[in-house]
């Protein structure tokens, strides 16, 4: 990873938030070759080649996203490795899993090395790849998932596309439990989405859009639920975006079965109406649902029932958006917004921070087993941002190549003023 | 624009609340529609002079850009634009341009570089208008001529037109719109302006496979059953069976379709003696209408056609009205700024 590394940098003042859910005082934050060497009362008289003052600032772990889209290999006009890692950066984001959903798809050793390789020579942040399920994500025939792991891919996933049939899914899912691999898999049946591109409600029916029902996903998640009761695989189901998705979800796990989940974060911020005057921006897949939905969505999370949320960040050439909206591609440029928008929903009352947060770093290290604590002796990850602070996403803010984020005309609150990975400065709003 | 903004008329209203675009009938309001055909009454008498001509357009060009084919709604609109005297170019794209490459924005752009003043719009996707509006050729009037599922916007209001005519006014009037409403742009449009226009009720008839989610929040009522549905009607208006939804699982055959929803003679009887029928066509003679139903004395269907120059010359000239205020209006702004 690239970016500049100081020796020692010391950050003090702020509020310190743990890992752990509770906020403290931040006395001093001591880094050294890549670790946080000192916290607390012990790095107060600590001397440091820099010292960082995060006044009115918060300390968190760095973020972890589950699903981000870095268009590397094979689709550089949308974006790449070194532009996309520096977004989520400027995101607080220090670890981001790369989705499979590449060109060629990431089914294979060897696209895996390749990604990782980018990201070791050109990425500003961690780049954890996750696998494809299937060959060319096809949906048809297994991939290589003990040479994906060997490679280093965390997860196997389907990325958005479907799985032809249960047949299919279940041995997918019983292969990867062999290997203790996690599927991560977005919930859609394929034959009820049909050609659709809109949420199946009052907006698609009024400005004559093709819906994807609610049961499109809720079918396929009840159909990989009782799959992974049955193969006992890890599963985890991204990108939800219906409320009835969430109950089941509470149900199984009362069940015990092993699921996780994660909600990318503009299903909690909004809803259909975001199409009504045909904003192809707000064409995601799956689609924004009724406010109803928005709410269950929020309450997943405010529960835990939810883990984590997820920036689902999709960059795209601008051609890629400029056209009648059935006619665009799906995605959001988003990376950047997450802690913003969810700073929206604390200020709304509607999730508290330290919620928020947790959705942000612990939530998600747990689905791949890891941590995201400060504490001394773990890696300097962290992230500081200043949540009084605003900014407007524009052309001139966005360090993305995909302008397409979901607020452009106002601003933001949460502004990241420095993001380290392993003790080096991935982002900061200083010279 | 913001996202959260669901009204359409930033983009199609002028400052002043004149039209310069016609992409949908959703926002616009009763007096906005009533002067609509109270234009389209006066432009009637105009087809009906050895000259049917008015200078309203003299100098301008009107760019006819159909990317789905349609015969009849682009040759009224073709004459609509002639009798207002502008220069017209039909344009059949179909899919020829985008299967070369070209992307729909250059070849608009393509077009606002000869100097058009109008672009009548017929394209497949729904919204495809108001992207053209939006972001591609805003100095341009748009008007649309039937996008995707979305809208019609001047077949229902020819639609109003023919009705005003046979029955005086909207007030207490019930209308029923029977058949294929999932796929239909026309229906979509309709049941906004009669809603605006103040029709007692709206039903929509057909079976679940051929209704929209939520069809009810567009202001109707659903009638599964056609000889309940009929009741006290003033208005049935047939829509257009394609052939391909027997494929899609939504209708068992054109048979079974016509014996439920199929207006026949028997059918018409149950409504009001002076019920009138209408159908936006082309018709299908035997799936959604009998022809002695079609031709019969009820039937309004060729008016509508008729109307259908009249409605189309009344929104062109407002909207190249409003167009022409609004460029004055930046000019004169411009100067504003520059003294």
């Amino acid at each position: 990873m690239s970016g500049q590394q100081y020796d020692s940098l010391k950050i003090t003042g702020g509020t310190l938030f743990d890992g752990s859910g509770t906020e403290t005082d931040n006395p001093g934050l001591l880094v050294r070759n890549g670790r946080i060497e000192a916290l607390g009362s012990s790095a107060v008289n600590a001397s440091a080649d820099r010292e960082f003052d995060a006044s009115g600032c918060v300390i968190a772990p760095g973020f972890i996203d589950l699903c981000c889209n870095l268009r590397e290999p094979g689709n550089g006009q949308k974006g790449n490795i070194a532009s996309e890692t520096r977004a989520a950066a400027h995101g607080g984001f220090t670890t981001v899993c790369a989705s499979p959903e590449t060109s060629p798809v990431n089914d294979s050793s060897a696209v895996t090395h390749l990604i990782r390789e980018g990201a070791d020579s050109r990425g500003s942040v961690r780049v954890l790849p996750v696998g494809a399920i299937t060959r060319g994500l096809d949906g048809e025939m297994l991939s290589d998932m003990a040479g994906l792991k060997n490679a280093g891919c965390v997860a196997v996933g389907n990325g958005s596309r479907g799985v032809r049939n249960a047949r299919i899914l279940r041995r997918c899912m019983a292969y990867a439990q062999t290997f203790g691999l996690t599927v991560m898999f977005s919930p859609e049946n394929q034959a009820l989405a049909a050609d659709g591109y809109a949420h199946d409600g009052g907006v698609a029916t009024r400005l004559g859009l093709l819906g994807i029902p609610e049961v499109a996903e809720t079918a396929a998640v009840m159909e990989m639920l009782l799959l992974a009761e049955e193969t006992g695989v890890k599963l985890h189901l991204s990108q939800l975006s219906s409320g009835r998705s969430v109950e089941m979800l509470a149900d199984a796990r009362k069940r015990g079965i092993q699921v996780t989940a994660d909600v990318a974060m503009h299903q909690l911020c909004f809803t259909e109406q975001a199409l009504a005057g045909f904003d192809s921006r707000f064409h995601v897949r799956p689609p924004l649902r009724s406010e109803a939905d928005r709410q269950a969505l929020v309450a997943g999370v405010r529960d835990g029932v939810i883990d984590a949320i997820v920036s689902q960040h999709q960059p795209h050439d601008s051609a890629a958006k400029q056209a009648p909206l059935p006619a665009t591609e799906p995605g959001l440029s988003s990376i950047e917004s997450v802690l913003s928008l969810g700073l929206e929903l604390v200020a709304r009352g509607e999730l508290e921070r330290a919620r928020l947060l947790t959705a942000l770093t612990a939530g998600p290290a747990s689905v791949l087993g890891r941590n995201a604590r400060l504490a001394e002796g773990e890696a300097a990850d962290l992230c500081v941002f200043a949540p009084e602070q605003s900014w407007q996403p524009s052309v001139q803010t966005l360090v993305s190549a995909g302008l397409h984020a979901p607020v452009l005309d106002r601003e933001l609150p949460g502004r990241v003023r420095l993001t380290l990975v392993a003790g080096k400065t991935a982002w900061t709003d200083q010279r | 624009m913001t996202a959260n903004d669901p009204s359409p008329n930033h983009l199609q209203l002028t400052r002043d609340g004149q039209l310069r675009h016609f992409l949908t009938l959703d926002g616009l309001g009763c007096e906005l529609l009533t002067d609509i055909l109270d234009t389209a009454d006066s432009f009637i008498e105009v087809g009906e002079r050895r000259i049917k001509k008015v200078p309203l357009l003299r100098g301008r060009t009107v760019v006819n850009l159909f990317f789905e084919s349609s015969t009849r709604t682009r040759s009224t609109f073709e004459l609509a634009a002639k009798r207002l005297s502008a220069d017209v170019l039909n344009l059949d794209i179909n899919t020829s341009a985008t299967s070369k490459g070209e992307s729909l924005s250059d070849t608009l752009l393509n077009l606002e570089a000869m100097a058009s003043d109008m672009f009548v719009v017929r394209h497949s996707q729904s919204g495809a208008p108001h992207f053209i509006a939006e972001s591609v050729t805003p100095g341009v009037a748009i008007i649309n001529a039937g996008d995707g599922r979305h809208a019609h916007p001047t077949q229902a209001m020819l639609d109003m037109l023919t009705i005003r005519q046979h029955k005086g006014s909207f007030e207490g009037l019930k209308v029923a719109i029977v058949g294929d409403v999932l796929h239909s742009r026309v229906a979509r449009s309709q049941i906004r302006a009669l809603n605006v226009l103040g029709a007692e009720e709206v039903r929509v008839i057909a079976p679940g496979t051929l209704l929209p989610r939520g069809v009810e929040d567009l202001g109707c009522t659903v009638e599964y059953d056609m000889a309940r549905g009929m009741r006290d009607l003033d208005v049935v208006i047939m829509l257009r069976l394609q052939k391909e939804r027997m494929e899609g699982a939504l209708l068992p055959s054109e048979r079974e379709f016509y014996r439920l929803y199929g207006l026949n003679q028997d059918k018409l009887a149950l409504a009001k003696p002076d019920c009138i029928v209408m159908h936006p066509g082309p018709i299908n003679r035997g799936v959604e209408i009998e022809s002695a139903v079609a031709d019969g004395p009820q039937s309004v269907i060729l008016n509508q056609v008729t109307n259908g120059i009249a409605i189309r010359m009344a929104v062109m000239s407002m909207a190249m009205g409003g167009q022409v205020a609004e460029r004055q209006q930046k000019h004169s702004d411009h100067e504003g700024a520059r003294a």
